[in-house]
């Protein structure tokens, strides 16, 4: 199992495509910094204007940290796309490519073929993850330095002390290789259905939109269905950063989230084992 | 081989079946691709599995590599079925399935590294350098199959087949897109391979020539089915010529043949043409016949039975 995982990581990592995500968030992620470098300070007090009146804010609030919780917050439709260009590609991939055939015809299971794949796609969404916060955090620290990382969160303030930030943060990416993983693992699902990736990528992209666009809209009966939404618990990654931490909210969205996973994962494999092989 | 001993005493020798093939059958929607085929690959054979395009030998071959699952037969491979021992089974054959794709951002060398790691099969550098070279294609190890011509993509899947030396070699079309020079080294290889290596090999093909010019035994397949099978020489009927001759004058002909033997072996006679059943040695005999009798022959057209049965149902599956 360990050489499959190897050699389908060395066959995604043949294709350039795998790097738009890297590149992206490597073209991304400083251009928001220098923006927030150039106009942070002004955005910050704008966001503050309501309590300043109030508090007094003393010390280095632009910080690496500030930077790196609004960029987590603000990429939730963006990294999905990244992370489905190379999931949905990994057996549609295959069929479209005709590689099927010489795969198949191995001394080697299809449930070995499955899992070898799943496996490195979900290693390959943690490499992107851990590069995200490569890139934000280290590229943060040189152009803003550390401090204390302030909380807005429906209007209340949370001020986290710096030595208590890294490891929330460290969770909190923890937290969004398994949202990802989600997203993984529906493009694997939908890359098991069909046989050109297009289509996993653009429908699974779909789904998350809607999700999304579902779960925004403040009307009753969209927040009935909300808790049926996997992209629901996709935003819990910001819990590590309460003050308590509400534990219990965490283990929840861990669990419903791995849940899917599984269950996704689970499809996929029962529709390969089941697959004519026809391309 | 396999050693029977006879209720006589009398040794009979017996070749091990290496596919055993029981009504076998696979629908797609409302097109039933095989039905009911039944057919045996014995060790040392290069089997002949001919049919005109449609007649389901790629479905038949898919079920083999185990990329389809039938609908209904048995499939036995060295004397096991294959749905429950599929890795075993495939550890000992090598195929190419229809067109031969790869990694084509991947070098011709790393696809081989590749699949014979998936085999989880010690294969050593020299071994992947060794097929390549078989196949004319070591000066190519380095450079990405995305380059390749067809022709090429067609040997490297050869090497591929042959990487971990199975013991069947299964052929889908292996000369298709080759120019006649690539026909002929493929062809060689496969006799290579049955002689000297001693493999058993499948070999699928449209073309009845190329599977005469190989095969020891063959299959014809029309609409999923068997129409006719057994030894080339016999079902080719080496000894035995359908040929039609065309005269100027036929009534002349007629004449001149009637008290003689050869009207025993005249089929019939129309317009001109008269198609005469002959051994080869009598195709020249007749010929001078003729001519020494005065009568102009056009043109002698030998034909042989089942190859006049092969055109029919490849016309016929052609449209």
């Amino acid at each position: 199992m360990i050489t499959l995982i190897n050699i389908e990581l060395y066959k995604i990592f043949k294709k350039w495509r795998t790097y738009i995500g890297f590149i992206a968030i490597a073209v991304l992620i400083p251009l928001i910094e220098i923006a927030m470098h150039i106009e942070g300070t002004r955005s910050l007090n704008f966001a503050t204007r309501q309590i300043s009146e109030t508090f007094i804010f003393v010390g280095n609030l632009l910080n690496t940290y500030f930077v790196s919780y609004l960029i987590l917050n603000s990429l939730a439709v963006h990294i999905p796309f990244l992370i489905t260009l190379v999931a949905g590609d990994l057996l549609a991939g295959e069929a479209t490519a005709g590689t099927y055939r010489i795969l198949v015809t191995r001394p080697v299971s299809r449930f070995n073929i499955v899992t070898s794949k799943f496996v490195a796609g979900i290693i390959y969404t943690s490499l992107l993850i851990l590069w995200l916060a490569v890139i934000s955090l280290g590229l943060g620290y040189f152009i803003f330095g550390t401090g204390e990382l302030l909380v807005l969160k429906s209007g209340v303030i949370i001020i986290l002390a710096k030595n208590d930030v890294l490891w929330r943060f460290a969770l909190a990416y923890c937290f969004a290789v398994l949202s990802m993983g989600v997203v993984a693992s529906l493009a694997f699902l939908f890359s098991a259905l069909v046989e050109n990736a297009i289509g996993p990528i653009i429908t699974t992209m779909a789904i998350i939109i809607i999700f999304l666009i579902l779960s925004a809209i403040n009307v009753d009966i969209f927040r009935s269905i909300t808790p049926f939404l996997f992209t629901t618990y996709m935003n819990t990654w910001s819990s590590f950063f309460d003050n308590p931490m509400d534990t219990a909210e965490i283990i929840k969205s861990v669990s419903i989230l791995s849940v899917h996973i599984i269950v996704f994962y689970g499809l996929a494999l029962y529709i390969f084992q089941k697959k004519d092989i026809l391309t | 081989m396999i050693i029977i001993t006879g209720k006589n005493s009398e040794i009979i020798l017996e070749k091990e079946k290496i596919i055993e093939i029981e009504n076998l059958s696979k629908q797609f929607k409302d097109v039933k691709a095989v039905n009911g085929l039944n057919l045996n690959v014995y060790n040392g054979d290069v089997f002949g599995f001919l049919g005109p395009n449609g007649a389901g030998k790629s479905t038949t071959i898919r079920m083999l590599t185990s990329l389809i699952t039938p609908d209904s037969g048995t499939i036995k491979i060295f004397g096991k079925t294959l749905k429950e021992n599929r890795i075993p089974i495939l550890r000992r054959i090598g195929a190419i399935v229809e067109k031969p794709d790869f990694y084509g951002n991947l070098s011709a060398y790393k696809n081989l590294d590749i699949l014979g790691r998936i085999s989880s099969k010690e294969i050593s550098k020299k071994r992947i350098m060794e097929v390549l070279e078989l196949v004319g294609l070591e000066k190519r190890f380095k450079s990405k199959v995305k380059t390749f011509s067809h022709g090429m993509k067609q040997r490297l899947g050869i090497a591929q087949a042959l990487l971990h030396d199975p013991d069947l070699i299964i052929l889908d079309e292996p000369t298709t897109g080759l120019d006649p020079q690539g026909m002929k080294e493929i062809r060689d290889l496969i006799i290579y391979l049955s002689k000297e290596k001693k493999k058993t090999i499948f070999l699928s093909s449209h073309i009845l020539y190329e599977v005469e010019l190989v095969a020891n035994r063959m299959i014809i397949l029309n609409k999923g089915a068997a129409q006719v099978e057994g030894s080339v020489e016999e079902l080719l009927n080496v000894n035995k010529l359908r040929v039609t001759v065309e005269v100027s004058e036929a009534e002349k002909a007629k004449t001149i043949l009637t008290n003689t033997d050869w009207v025993k072996k005249l089929e019939s006679s129309i317009n001109g043409k008269m198609i005469f059943n002959l051994s080869p040695e009598e195709v020249p005999e007749l010929n001078k016949y003729l001519v020494h009798n005065n009568v102009t022959v056009n043109a002698l057209i030998p034909t042989r039975s089942l190859e006049e049965f092969f055109l029919n149902i490849t016309q016929k599956a052609s449209g």
